[in-house]
């Protein structure tokens, strides 16, 4: 199969693109500039002229410069300079709460590492997540209260909202994203009960409304039920990104990873089939996949009913639609052999839908199994028809209160606000900087950033997580919910109102009877997370009564152009858009940074007759129900022809210097219905005009090209790798005078034989996702710059570790009806490459001036003050993997949008064990040598040798899905050496564990890295072919 | 000469011991018991706890210890060395002047038994008679002085061998001279020597200024001095940036020479990070006022301290009003070498004063070593690894010692020169 199946990494490979042709056989994208074309003094002269003047000025230059050393005047007992503290705390910024462990040094926040405690999470973050330390120390944060645009004073600004809510006429609002704090949601009741005019709203960003209410109409209670994806065999989504962009996807990650990890013990994995328009992450990762038109998800879904009702003894309704696809019918024989341990899901927010999909989960016995409402998510309540009726009535309200929301951007009905706002006497928000919502109200009460947070969660029924602030208050900030107390008069501080709330009704909770609520209160404090094994659950039943109701409301699927709208995985909702390394995160799909587009399938492009070039295109009109936007056009494999869609979180006019006026905003275009019911796939109105206006979106997806080197990823199906765990594997062999033999069997090199430590990475790419998390984990760790889009164009951006997306099909033709199938629904691997620190490195070989070493250790050295900037490493490293640094980005205006190295503020975050880069050398993953090198000198002081898994990566630790395992593969006990079954040999290691593949086994550069090949849950490939028509 | 001396030595020095007995014997014979163990115990005791307050003869933070049990019977002071606090709360009025006198600075309560604070006690009690005892040795100290000029002597003894031996020299060429003179007189007196000899006497007088101007000379001097003057240039580049030697003034003048050298406070005690952290850490404003808020509280340079931290020497209340110290750099490695403090002092076991030089007899601190990246690997070169009793070594050293049982295990053996050890 693998002889046949055609990688490409996008379709300006698969087309042969000229642009794509410019570059893919040449080591450099831009030509070395020699000569002087235009008669100019060319930069070669330059130089020789300023070579003296520069070497005798820099010589003038040498005096000793006075740097100060100050100490501590009263040092904190325990911070000590130089050395990380962790505290565990909570990650919360719009709906989502998750318990992370932040790591600080002299007292400020520098990284966030999951929380290997927490349950809910499994001790995996988000790249959002990874990346919200860097918001902290953004520039622009309130520095503090204001009123009617003047800087006030805390009390003068508390004397002014108190009398104002005295004198409110009419109701006041309360308007709040998803709360899942106790404790906040108690300092609001109690506000409630001073001003009793008081109603509370929310909404979610990503609304799901819609299966809130199907779940409250069946199960009654109108709550997120927790999945639990790894004891499910068969999983079926509708366009439901759970590993993507759902709730809480790092817990999914982590499950879903479990379900498919196999080993000789293990043979099994689940399945996952996905039906969705555009190709999201979810899809990326499904065995089997089928785009479909949005409004076609209804009738499948009924489809689906009707076949499982039948064969499980349900009510079949008739009228349904029944849809003919083999890959449904697939899907509902999978799913009737995995009674109770499947999971079916739908991303719609139509309340009949969801009401299918609950019917269909009764039905195969799956709640109570793999879907658990006893414990049910707290992280989305949103309620859109409550919400809808706030728009209504704000205009005569008394007042509004913004907690911490952004509803003039990120709700379809913010326009119809920001009108309203203009008649309310009082508005209020307390984000923590300013936005589209704070800069239209009359008084500002900025809340404190989470890291500086007191607070409390319980993101799943009856799993606590506690948040203490890792630094004190940057700026004249104050925590929300000690405004909320003070304008209530409560004489209490939010810190000792949290704690007296524990130990009334959290504590009581622990199984350990408390004596001494002081040392409970520091365990949990300690740990992060409070997680007793008791807790109270209802007893419900399914009433699938209103399912005959709601299958009136199917959507009939339409023939028009439709647009969906969705979230990606970089930016994601938006709150984070002033934070550049999300912005310049190579989304896990598409590969474009910068920007938001139209993702439009590639038949579609061609018939709209867009001009595609190298990473250019060009600009359409895109218009729905009389609001327009002019926005640049993205072919998409994988995306449903007659579909069209568009990621939310860019386009913010009020986001700060890098935010502003990046992308396009697709809030506005989100449908909401007469009762505010919101609807993210729009079905009728929406045209496209094309342009001839050319755009160009900032693509990493072919930069560092492998020069057309196949085998790079090697794959089988489940079906192959049961009968031989090979199954996939790439064997080149060498010709010798002796016949033919394995690669590393010839070397010219004497090999490394390692005393100490042989550092090794091991890379399951059945296990990754493509989330892109350890991408943002290791720009935190490694000071890595952020080049803005105009250098990311040039092809010079500076990722150490990048997820390589490659599509993949059967057909080998290249007929353009190939080329179309290969488009129109391919297969995806995601590849997470980084410097492979090989055993015969190229790159050390041809380094001039030595600055590219091999350690004892195994690990391929760069040193940074050595490096002359030849780039002859760079080229000669197969793998692609070192960045050259083209510029000075840090202390350097023209790198502003580089907030961590720009200004005082933001160079907070900078991790003071890794050297910023400077102009002209080459860097690359270190295997984050700081963190090897601090492990050790642990064990040292300590006078013993390393625990395993005490030293990891970045980019390991951070993984949800634990894809990445890095460790010592000279320790015989360690995970990583178990995993590969390592064996020591003359001239190196070699792993055992048969789907062990090293990228480019061929080349002998015997890498530290190893990948474990792919193994899909697909059948033989007849079948598979079959699944295109 | 040394062997008539000897016996008087020998006499001089018992003759002061048994005059020392005596002394001590006339003058406490109620104590003739005291066991030196615990003397010893007490000393002990007294130097690890006492002297950052207390002296014998004079006041530092407390008062001098010398006949404290003259001035206080021997249960009261146990009461006061167990819990100072309490005996004050009591109303003791020599407890309360005594605290009001000393600033109100609490003396801190030691759990000791009993039996160890006597021992403490008699240790002062015999320190505080130490004086006429010193006076003795100073009263001997003739014999020092002739041991001194002893070994002087054998220096000069070493200058006029030397003289001597230049001198034999000197004779020898002259000898030598005398001779060659001689013989060229003879040859000059005989006329039977034949042609070739002639031509050979003739041949062997040397042009001295035409040997100056052969090639080879003038060639061999250029390349001196071309490699001298290239040396030099090289040495000099060298040094650019290379700060040893730096010694800024520091804006309290803070003496080292003081506080280590004469006082012998351990380094660790104001440096807290350098066995446990990256960087030494110079010492915040509160670990001075640990001793500094009762010893020379008048001075200028401690007063400084006192305006840093916000401190009232008057009232000895805190404020809040806190600047900073802003200390000089002395040591400025780049930001590109990473250097931890622990690894080196905790874990390699080195002294301070093996980068830092004579720490203990600096009034001003300046960079001894030179910090370059050459001395910094010639000392990995050169160290052993301080294997002993550490896990993390033991197999190393076993793999070591199968290839070179003979040389211990360096630095340099366990990957100490490679770059990321201290570039990343």
């Amino acid at each position: 199969m693998k002889e046949t199946k055609k990688y490409w990494k996008g379709l300006e490979q698969l087309q042969k693109t000229p642009g794509f042709e410019k570059y893919a056989n040449k080591e450099f994208a831009q030509e070395l500039p020699l000569g002087d074309s235009d008669g100019e003094t060319s930069r070669r002269d330059f130089l020789k002229v300023m070579g003296f003047g520069v070497a005798a000025a820099s010589l003038a230059a040498c005096e000793t410069p006075i740097n100060k050393a100050i100490p501590y005047v009263k040092k904190p007992v325990n911070v000590d300079p130089t050395i990380a503290d962790y505290f565990a705390s909570t990650y919360s910024l719009g709906s989502d709460q998750t318990s992370v462990v932040v790591k600080t040094r002299e007292g400020r926040p520098i990284k966030i590492e999951g929380n290997k405690l927490s349950s809910v999470t499994g001790g995996g973050t988000s790249a959002q997540i990874e990346a919200s330390v860097l918001s902290l120390y953004d520039q622009e944060r309130l520095k503090g209260p204001a009123a009617k645009g003047k800087e006030v004073s805390w009390e003068e600004l508390d004397a002014k909202i108190k009398s104002e809510l005295a004198i409110a006429s009419g109701p006041i609002y309360l308007v709040t994203n998803s709360l899942s704090s106790p404790s906040t949601k108690k300092v609001i009741e109690g506000f409630k009960n001073k001003y009793a005019s008081l109603t509370h709203v929310t909404y979610d960003q990503n609304s799901v409304s819609g299966q809130l209410d199907a779940n409250l109409a069946v199960f009654g209670k109108r709550a997120l039920p927790s999945y639990d994806y790894s004891k499910a065999k068969t999983i079926v989504s509708f366009g439901y990104d759970f590993l993507g962009t759902g709730a809480n996807t790092p817990l999914a990650n982590k499950q879903f990873a479990e379900s498919r990890r196999l080993s000789a013990s293990k043979k099994e994995m689940s399945r996952l089939y996905s039906f969705e328009s555009v190709l999201s992450l979810t899809g990326a990762n499904a065995d089997y996949r089928s785009p479909i038109r949005a409004s076609e998800q209804g009738a499948y879904i009924a489809s689906l009913y009707n076949v499982i009702a039948k064969e499980t003894g349900g009510q079949v309704i008739d009228g349904l639609p029944s849809i003919d696809n083999q890959i449904l019918s697939k899907a509902a024989s999978d799913l009737l052999h995995a009674k109770e341990y499947s999971i079916v899901l739908s991303g719609s927010n139509d309340v009949s839908i969801q009401m299918f999909v609950n019917a269909i989960n009764v039905m195969l016995g799956n709640i109570g199994a793999t879907i658990d409402f006893g414990r049910h998510q707290n992280i989305r309540s949103g309620d859109d028809k409550a919400f809808g009726q706030f728009v209504k009535q704000l205009s005569s309200a008394g007042g509004v209160i913004f907690y911490n929301c952004n509803p003039v951007y990120d709700h379809p009905l913010g326009s119809k606000i920001a009108a309203s706002l203009k008649n309310i006497s009082f508005s209020l928000a307390t984000t923590d900087r300013m936005d589209e919502t704070n800069s239209l109200v009359s008084y500002l009460a900025p809340d404190h950033h989470y890291l500086e947070s007191w607070n409390d969660f319980e993101p799943v029924h009856g799993k606590y997580s506690l948040s203490q602030p890792a630094i004190s208050n940057l700026f004249n900030t104050r925590q929300a919910q000690d405004s909320l107390l003070s304008w209530a008069n409560m004489e209490v501080n939010y810190y000792d109102f949290l704690r007296m709330n524990w130990a009334e009704n959290i504590a009581s909770l622990s199984k350990k009877s408390i004596l001494d609520f002081d040392a409970f209160w520091e365990e949990c404090l300690h740990d992060g997370v409070f997680e007793p094994e008791t807790v109270a659950t209802d007893e419900f039943d399914a009433d699938l009564s209103g399912l005959g109701k709601a299958a009136f409301n199917i959507t009939k699927p339409s023939s028009f152009l439709e647009l969906v709208i969705f979230e990606n995985g970089t930016v994601g909702n938006g709150i984070q858009s002033n934070n550049p390394w999300l912005q310049e995160m190579s989304d896990p799909i598409t590969k474009a940074c910068w920007d938001n587009y139209l993702t439009v399938s590639p038949k579609q492009v061609e018939e709209w007759g867009i001009e595609l070039g190298d990473m250019t295109t060009q600009m359409v009109n895109l218009t729905v129900d009389g609001q327009s936007l002019k926005l640049p056009v993205l072919p998409q494999p994988g995306q449903k022809y007659g579909t069209v869609g568009l990621a939310i979180g860019y386009g913010r006019s009020v986001a700060g210097r890098v935010g502003n006026q990046v992308g396009f905003n697709a809030y506005p275009m989100i449908n909401v219905d007469d009762g505010g019911q919101l609807d993210f796939n729009i079905y009728a109105n929406v045209t496209v005009e094309p342009t001839d206006e050319a755009y160009a979106i900032a693509q990493t997806q072919t930069h560092h090209t492998f020069m057309g080197r196949g085998n790079v990823i090697q794959e089988a199906t489940l079906s192959e790798y049961q009968k031989d765990p090979q199954a996939g594997r790439h064997m080149p062999k060498i010709a010798t005078s002796e016949g033919f033999k394995k690669p590393t069997a010839v070397s010219l090199w004497k090999g490394h034989q390692y005393a100490n430590h042989h550092w090794g990475l091991m890379i399951d790419l059945n296990s990754c996702t493509g989330c892109g998390t350890c991408s943002i984990s290791c720009q935190t760790e490694n000071n890595i710059s952020v080049i803005g889009k105009k250098e990311v164009l040039n092809r010079r951006d500076m990722a150490w570790i990048r997820i390589d997306r490659y599509y993949s099909s059967d057909s080998n033709g290249d007929s353009y009806a190939d080329m179309e199938i290969a488009a129109e629904n391919p297969e995806v691997t995601f590849q997470p490459m980084m410097c492979q620190h090989c055993n015969n490195a190229s790159c050390e070989t041809v380094c001039p001036v030595a600055a590219t070493t091999h350690s004892s250790e195994g690990l391929n050295q760069m040193t940074y003050n050595r490096c002359i900037g030849t780039r002859y490493c760079a080229n000669n490293c197969p793998y692609k993997v070192r960045r050259f640094n083209w510029f000075k980005f840090h202390d350097n205006e023209q790198f502003g949008d580089n907030l961590a190295m720009n200004n005082d503020l933001g160079k907070m975050v900078l991790n003071p064990d890794v050297t910023v880069r400077s102009r002209g050398v080459i860097e690359k993953c270190s295997f984050c040598v700081q963190r090897i090198q601090s492990g050790k000198l642990e064990a040292k002081k300590e006078g013993r040798r390393p625990v395993d898994g005490e030293i990891t990566t970045a980019c390991a630790s951070s993984c949800p899905s634990e894809a990445l395992v890095f460790g010592d593969m000279k320790d015989p006990k360690s995970r990583i050496s178990k995993m590969l079954q390592i064996r020591s040999m003359e001239k190196g290691v070699e792993a055992q564990e048969p789907r062990a593949y090293h990228v480019l086994e061929e080349l002998r550069e015997m890498p530290n890295v190893w990948y474990l090949t792919k193994i899909r849950n697909k059948n033989e490939k007849t079948e598979a072919a079959n699944a295109h028509s | 000469m040394s062997k008539k001396f000897i016996p008087i030595q020998g006499f001089k020095r018992a003759a002061i011991f048994f005059l020392g007995i005596i002394l001590v014997t006339t003058s406490f014979s109620q104590e003739d018991a005291i066991d030196p163990a615990i003397i010893a115990s007490g000393e002990k005791l007294y130097n690890a706890n006492c002297t950052q307050c207390h002296a014998i003869n004079e006041v530092v933070i407390g008062p001098a210890l010398k006949g404290i049990e003259e001035r206080r019977e021997r249960p009261w002071l146990i009461s006061w060395i167990k819990n100072s606090q309490k005996v004050i709360e009591s109303g003791d009025e020599y407890a309360v002047a005594l605290y009001e006198k000393y600033k109100k600075v609490a003396m801190p309560a030691y759990p000791f038994t009993d039996a160890e604070i006597i021992s403490v006690l008699e240790y002062i009690d015999v320190a505080s008679k130490v004086v006429p005892q010193v006076a003795a040795v100073a009263a001997a100290g003739e014999d020092n002085g002739a041991e001194g000029s002893n070994e002087g002597m054998s220096n000069t003894f070493m200058y006029a061998i030397l003289i001597v031996f230049i001198f034999v020299l000197g004779l020898i060429l002259v000898v030598l001279g005398l001779i060659i003179s001689l013989l060229t007189k003879y040859i000059g007196t005989i006329n039977e020597v034949s042609r070739e000899d002639q031509e050979l006497i003739v041949d062997q007088e040397v042009d001295v200024f035409a040997f100056v101007k052969s090639n080879t000379i003038l060639g061999m001097i250029i390349f001196i001095f071309v490699a001298v003057g290239l040396k030099t240039g090289i040495d000099g580049l060298f040094t650019i940036g290379v700060q040893q030697g730096y010694m800024p003034t520091q804006p309290i003048a803070y003496s080292h020479e003081l506080h280590a050298g004469q006082y012998e406070i351990d380094c660790n005690y104001c440096h807290t990070g350098v066995r446990k952290s990256k960087s030494a850490n110079i010492p915040s404003a509160n670990i001075c006022m640990n001793c500094h808020v009762a010893i020379k509280t008048e001075s200028k340079e401690i007063q400084k301290i006192y305006a840093a931290i916000d401190y009232d020497p008057e009232t000895g209340e805190y404020g809040e009003d806190i600047q900073p110290i802003e200390w000089v750099r002395v040591h400025n490695l780049p930001d590109l070498a990473y250097f931890n403090h622990s690894q080196h002092v905790k874990v390699g076991g080195l002294e301070c004063e093996t980068c830092h030089g004579p720490i203990k007899e600096m009034e001003v601190v300046y960079q001894y070593s030179n910090l370059t990246m050459g001395w910094c690997i010639n000392c990995h070169r050169e160290t052993n690894v301080k294997s002993k009793g550490n896990d993390y070594y033991t197999n190393l050293v076993e793999l070591h010692n199968e290839k070179n049982a003979k040389e211990p295990m360096k630095v340099e053996d366990i990957g100490g020169l490679e770059c990321s050890k201290c570039h990343y």
